[in-house]
């Protein structure tokens, strides 16, 4: 397991990579969610 | 069946409504399907070990961010011809996922170039391209907000939109116009790809991941803009 998430030394890069990736689609889709909300009231 | 019946905000409305559904369903079950690929059944790279993980998002990005500038530059240029309103809504519902996309691609390109380059950044024809695709995307974006009028803003987001599509080849071809660090394209039509099946796979199934999330919320922010504009 603690072999999977060290990447073979490259867990910086490829988790740096994935995080930064999957936040940013999760914010989008937060703050769209939230204009939805607000252009509906 | 008349499609110009969709042509109408009003009408497009629902419509929209039940394809962002669909295709965020779709991200969903691809994304799980393409991180299981790519992380445990494609192998290590022989020359990279696990460095080259990073393929998985940072192509499919790269392919959103040019792909998304062109539907984008497409619908502006159909609202500024025709004056159709949901065109131009679809333009603008467009740029922020297509600014994002290219973020990502710059980010995570960020990252694999350290650890295979030796640095985060260079002057690169293909890098320095799609930082000016970034830039584009924000010209766009600010363009847009700082015009009072949306009918105004919108023709001339189409102006800047249409200029800028001359970049996007640019972006492609880079890595064969200019002596550059950035590798040739993985995956072309004219010859058969350069890397293992699986690894393949991962990517394409990701390429599709990023294509319906795309889908999804651009469908979402156009129904906000129709509610906004059409209040």
């Amino acid at each position: 397991m603690s072999e999977f998430f060290a990447m073979g030394g490259y867990a910086w890069y490829v988790w740096g990579s994935y995080g930064v990736t999957f936040a940013c689609l999760a914010l989008e889709v937060v703050f769209l969610l939230k204009r939805t909300g607000e252009t509906k009231a | 069946m008349n499609w110009f019946w969709y042509a109408s905000p009003q009408t497009f409305f629902p419509l929209a409504g039940t394809i962002a559904r669909a295709c965020a369903v779709l991200a969903a079950l691809l994304t799980v399907v393409g991180l299981y690929i790519g992380f445990f059944v494609a192998p290590t790279d022989a020359q990279q070990g696990e460095a080259y993980r990073i393929i998985f998002i940072h192509v499919p990005a790269a392919w959103m961010s040019m792909f998304i500038y062109v539907v984008m530059a497409f619908w502006a240029a159909l609202g500024l011809a025709f004056n159709t309103r949901l065109s131009s809504m679809m333009a603008s519902a467009l740029a922020p996922t297509g600014a994002l996309f290219t973020f990502i691609a710059l980010w995570t390109g960020s990252l694999w170039g350290k650890p295979t380059w030796g640095t985060y950044w260079v002057w690169d024809a293909r890098l320095t391209s799609e930082l000016i695709l970034l830039f584009l995307y924000l010209g766009f974006l600010a363009l847009q907000a700082a015009i009072e009028d949306p009918r105004r803003a919108d023709r001339a987001g189409a102006l800047l939109a249409i200029v800028g599509v001359v970049n996007v080849p640019i972006i492609y071809y880079s890595v064969q116009w200019w002596n550059t660090l950035h590798q040739g394209a993985s995956v072309s039509l004219k010859s058969s790809p350069k890397m293992a099946a699986t690894m393949l796979a991962g990517m394409l199934v990701m390429a599709f991941a990023f294509w319906f999330y795309a889908i999804a919320v651009s469908m979402l922010r156009v129904r906000c803009i129709i509610r906004e504009r059409e209040a």
